[in-house]
């Protein structure tokens, strides 16, 4: 029992001394992947601290978990909007002030430099997003591609599964875009009871035929695996598999539901001045020019937008692909946020039981 | 099994019916499990055998060479010291393989010392409350691992906060995750070792006694020799048992505890690379080995203790 | 005072009575015994019963809003339910909120209420974010942040999180909640979910169980009548998925049964099914069972093959030589002999596949989702109290099931290969 004893004291020792770096904790796939090339190797490069990437489907929930039992071993993570503001509120997250970020390349202060809302309490936005839908445009073509989200729904003129993300949020709002309720309206709809009825009858039209997914990795799979002909994803990952892929994927703006990404530091991460330092240099114009080399979403600093961005191909121009471009915002919703803090949790129990009846 | 010579027509047609069945049964049985070698060395990145297959080319290692190169720092470089250096760092595949086979055996240790420990008190006549203990031993195969492993983050979040104290933490560290599979592991080790002792002459033990050998002499000489089939077979279900958990590493471990099954987790989830059929290959080869070993000891066992196939 | 009788006890070379050195060797070799299997059970109480019954405690306690919210929980437990709040209530409601702003607890004092009443997270933090603005009269004064204040239904909310100690995560486990009044009722139908995925479960369970009953049979009657050494070397077949990790078995199923995969591709190939006509049976309910069978047959083999195995041939030879058609004969006197290894691998199959996580979360897609599931997506969205509510839920099932397997058949009777 004593070598047992003095065993584990060994192993334990070890495992403690085997942690001395910044964990980020992301999404993984190619945005975790895009993170890692543009934040986390040039940082350590420049600062020498090490860092390290992990991921999650979905990173606040593990961040919950851990600060709330006191028990903290990620240094960074990237959640979204609603949750880094949830967090925030709960008293989870770090604060961090504005005045301390980095000014932009071009002088201006970082609170005049980033984009309304993109910096917050605890959060700073890495990136502007979308959730949108892509067909496979070897199977529609021409006339016969879909174009507005209400082509998503219509089984009839384009047959096939659809791939759509299991949970109710930017579901739901889909739903009611693709009903023809005009994006400015669809949060006023679906906080009456009609409106969420609406939207689940929406989804009850096509219910048979979805294929749900939860790993933002997976809708590319999907469409190449041919399990959907069409199907939501994050825009970054579509645009990914067509450019670095050939992957004959289209995407459709119309519809599109944006909103930001922010990097948190969770309340009493172990190395709390690094991390810190990680995300002003990740925020800084640098840095968010440096994720947008490797994934279309829009960095949410002006001078960040300033000079056209590249892909690193080298030749692919970012602008057109992003969220932001004005020709991809015509029908685009701004994901809100106070919304589904207040209504993810009975919302989502609504969806899953909607989604268990038959 | 042959037809009795009595069998009339419909019975002969039933039986070969039957053979057909099982022989299907066998074919679901066994064929998921040979369908990934082949397709593990295809060389394109599909899932379906095609005879581009076939063509020179066709066949290769590529989805290994991946294993081994994926998460390294520089893959490209040529296979010298350092590059193999590099790869026993750094590969993604590699370190999981790493911590696997440690927190397996760590996990093995002790779920085999002390379930051989408790399934020698169990066997014995004069065991109290025999009944409930073994129920309660044998729950962690039972209890839902979902369940388990939900109690698990919270206690080890902070293990001497059930006494109200604080005492640092067990998740994100080896020790928790091995603590956790060796709980896991306990209930197949007093299983294999009970049943070995079930066979065991408890006269053995007094004759050992009456002709003078201290419990300590008896143990080493008479006991174990006979059990250790069984022990062994125990601790290789102990360690398959760990080297295939996933949820409770989910739940428990850190970046740096990522064992091959959560690796293997990641992949399935995003997509099924043919990287995961080559991993799939190198467990499905590795099961056959264990299993090889656990007939062998049976045999041995049986042989041991006298007992003979009809 | 020593009589005849006593005299004439047998004693021990020592002089001990023989009666009472006998009983105290058997309280030693009970005690050493005990003390083998001690460090065992000290380490599965310590490491897995403890952390369960730790877990299971949060589903009946949330401190969430009685911890942040003093002043009103006083105030809440001081008058009866149903008591319109006065200026008192009001006033101890704007401390806490004073309080809470400057602790940052809003959102977690709101989230426990939100359980109770949905929607009501976004009035905590609301009014916290003007806390300090609250002057009296407080009752105006919070009325004016929202009228929602006014509403008896957040103050019955907020009476059932004013304890720490609460049902409100069983009653919605069971599709309940409470009414304005202090009353409980059902869900609207649109709502309900649990208790029609727990019966779900079992009854998918008790499918799966079925269908390795019906595969395992014929294999393990094959298997106890061969000659020994073919059936070891068919037992192989049976014993190399029962070694294999059970995430190598999950992946070659996608593999096989996916929209593109081997299953669909030669069936297109064969010309059997058209291209666009493929069978769907991977993410659904029809996966969740194939490959659960699949990943349980063995369990359903092992006990019925050592039933087996040892039934003497000559009794059916017998029932034939009485004039027993093979019908008769395996109905009345082959089949009975079965039962205790029927009853073993029926019971077992269906505890672990009332359990199983892995495979519904990777195959299970829409209607493949088990009560396991819920557990764990209550999981992710941070809500370790109604978790833990469905896991004693399930637990309960579980231990039930336990209970029974263990008057029937003995945990003991546990085989493994």
């Amino acid at each position: 029992m004593k070598k047992i004893l003095i065993l584990s004291t060994a192993l334990c020792g070890m495992a403690y001394a085997a942690n001395a770096e910044v964990v980020v904790l992301s999404w993984g796939g190619s945005y975790g992947g895009a993170q890692t090339e543009a934040h986390l190797k040039p940082f350590t490069a420049k600062t020498g601290i090490p860092t390290t990437m992990t991921d999650s489907d979905n990173p606040a929930t593990p961040i919950k978990a851990q600060v709330e039992a006191g028990n903290v071993t990620v240094d960074v993570a990237s959640v979204e909007y609603a949750d880094a503001i949830r967090l925030c509120d709960e008293g989870l997250l770090e604060p961090i002030d504005i005045n301390s970020l980095p000014a932009g390349a071009d002088g201006t202060p970082a609170a005049e430099d980033f984009l309304a809302g993109a910096v917050t309490d605890c959060g700073v936005s890495t990136d502007i997003w979308a959730n949108i839908f892509a067909y496979d445009s070897t199977k529609f073509s021409g006339d016969a591609a879909p174009k507005t989200v209400a082509d998503f729904f219509d089984l009839e003129k384009f047959p096939g599964k659809r791939g759509l993300k299991k949970g109710a949020k930017a579901v739901l709002e889909f739903a009611l875009l693709g009903d023809g309720v005009p994006a400015s309206e669809v949060y006023a709809t679906l906080s009456t009871p009609e409106g969420v009825d609406r939207a689940f009858a929406k989804l009850d039209t096509i219910k048979k035929d979805v294929v749900w997914w939860e790993a933002g990795a997976q809708p590319p799979q999907l469409l190449a695996d041919g399990e959907v002909a069409m199907t939501t994803a994050y825009n970054g990952r579509i645009f990914n598999a067509v450019i670095t892929e050939g992957k004959p994927f289209s995407i459709i703006w119309d519809g599109q539901i944006y909103e930001n990404e922010m990097y948190v530091i969770p309340k009493g991460a172990p190395h709390m001045e690094d991390a810190l330092e990680f995300v002003k240099y990740a925020t800084s114009t640098e840095g968010l020019r440096a994720q947008a080399q490797y994934i279309s979403y829009g960095p949410a600093r002006k001078s960040a937008l300033k000079d056209e961005l590249l892909f690193n191909d080298g030749k692919t121009v970012m602008g057109p692909h992003l969220p932001t471009a004005p020709e991809n915002m015509t029908n685009a919703l701004e994901s809100n946020f106070e919304f589904w803090v207040d209504k993810d949790a009975e919302l989502n129990e609504r969806f899953n039981a909607w989604l268990a009846s038959n | 099994m042959a037809l009795p010579t009595y069998a009339s027509p419909l019975e002969r047609a039933w039986h070969y019916a039957y053979l057909v069945i099982c022989v299907a049964i066998f074919i679901f049985l066994i064929s998921p499990i040979l369908i990934v070698i082949p397709l593990s060395f295809n060389t394109e990145p599909y899932f379906s055998f095609s005879w581009k297959m076939l063509e020179p080319g066709g066949l290769g290692g590529r989805w290994y060479d991946e294993l081994l190169t994926y998460g390294m720092q520089a893959p490209e470089a040529p296979r010298d010291g350092s590059w193999f250096g590099d790869m026993w760092r750094n590969a993604a595949w590699v370190k999981a393989a790493k911590n696997s086979v440690w927190i397996g055996l760590w996990a093995t240790v002790f779920a085999t010392v002390l379930g051989t420990l408790a399934a020698l008190g169990l066997s014995r006549p004069e065991m109290p409350y025999r009944r409930v203990i073994m129920a309660v031993l044998i729950s962690p195969m039972i209890v839902p691992i979902i369940i388990i492993a939900t109690g698990l983050f919270f206690f080890y979040s902070n293990p001497c906060g059930v006494v109200g104290l604080s005492c640092g933490r067990l998740t994100s560290t080896y020790l928790g995750v091995i603590l956790a599979h060796t709980a896991l592991g306990i209930p197949f080790v007093i299983i294999t070792v009970t049943a070995t002792l079930s066979g065991f002459d408890q006269s053995l033990i007094r004759a050992a006694a009456s002709l003078g050998a201290n419990p300590r002499t008896t143990f080493f000489k008479v006991i174990m020799p006979l059990i250790l089939p069984g022990v062994i077979s125990g601790a290789l279900f102990a360690f398959v048992t760990s080297f295939d958990e996933v949820v409770a590493v989910l739940f428990l471990a850190g970046p740096d505890q990522q064992t091959i099954p959560r690796q293997m987790w990641n992949g399935i989830r995003e997509q099924i690379s043919p990287a995961i059929l080559a991993v799939a290959t190198i467990l499905v080869v590795i099961s056959i080995g264990l299993l090889a070993t656990v007939e062998l000891l049976r045999r041995r066992s049986d042989r041991l203790r006298g007992v003979t196939g009809r | 005072m020593t009589d005849l009788a006593a005299n004439a006890l047998l004693t021990t070379a020592d002089g001990r009575p023989l009666k009472s050195a006998l009983a105290a060797a058997q309280v030693r070799a009970k005690r050493r015994a005990f003390l083998l299997v001690l460090p065992l059970l000290l380490f599965v109480l310590l490491t897995f019963v403890v952390p369960i019954g730790q877990m299971l405690h949060r589903s009946v306690y949330h401190d969430g809003f009685s911890a942040n919210a003093p002043a009103v929980s006083a105030w809440l437990a001081a008058h009866p339910a149903g008591t319109a709040p006065d200026e008192a209530a009001y006033a101890a409601l704007a401390e806490d909120f004073k309080a809470m702003k400057a602790a940052k607890t809003a959102g977690e004092a709101g989230t426990r209420v939100n359980y109770t009443l949905p929607e009501s997270r976004s009035l905590f933090t609301k009014t916290a974010r003007v806390a300090d603005d609250l002057a009296p009269p407080y009752r105006e004064a919070l009325l004016a942040v929202d009228a929602k204040w006014g509403d008896p239904l957040v103050w019955e909310a907020m009476r059932s999180a004013s304890s720490a100690y609460t049902s409100d995560f069983y009653l919605s486990g069971l599709d309940m909640e409470r009414t304005a009044d202090g009353g409980i009722e059902r869900v609207p139908p649109k709502e309900r979910i649990y208790v029609y995925l727990y019966l779900k479960t079992f009854a998918l369970s008790a499918l799966i169980t079925f269908i390795c009953l019906l595969l395992a049979f014929p294999v393990a009657h094959l298997l106890a009548t061969l000659p020994m050494a073919k059936a070891n070397l068919l037992m192989i077949l049976v014993l190399l998925p029962f070694w294999t990790s059970l995430l190598v078995r999950t992946t070659s199923w996608m593999v096989l049964l996916q929209g593109q995969g081997v299953v669909n591709n030669t069936l297109v190939a064969l010309g059997l099914i058209k291209d666009e006509s493929r069978l769907s049976m991977m993410y659904n309910q029809t996966g969740t069972i194939i490959v659960m069978v699949h990943i349980l047959l063995p369990f359903m083999i092992l006990p019925l093959y050592s039933v087996m195995r040892v039934i003497p041939p000559s009794y059916a030879r017998a029932a034939r030589s009485l004039g027993a058609t093979s019908w008769t004969t395996f109905r009345r006197i082959y089949l009975p002999q079965t039962l205790p290894g029927i009853g073993a691998g029926a019971l077992l199959v269906f505890i672990l596949a009332v359990g199983y996580y892995i495979t519904p979360a990777l195959v299970g897609g829409a209607d493949g989702q088990l009560f396991s599931n819920l557990i764990q997506f209550h999981m992710t969205k941070s809500n370790w109290s109604m978790a833990a509510a469905l896991s004693a839920m399930l637990l309960l099932g579980v231990l039930l099931l336990y209970w029974l397997y263990d008057r029937l058949v003995g945990i003991d009777k546990l085989k493994l290969g």
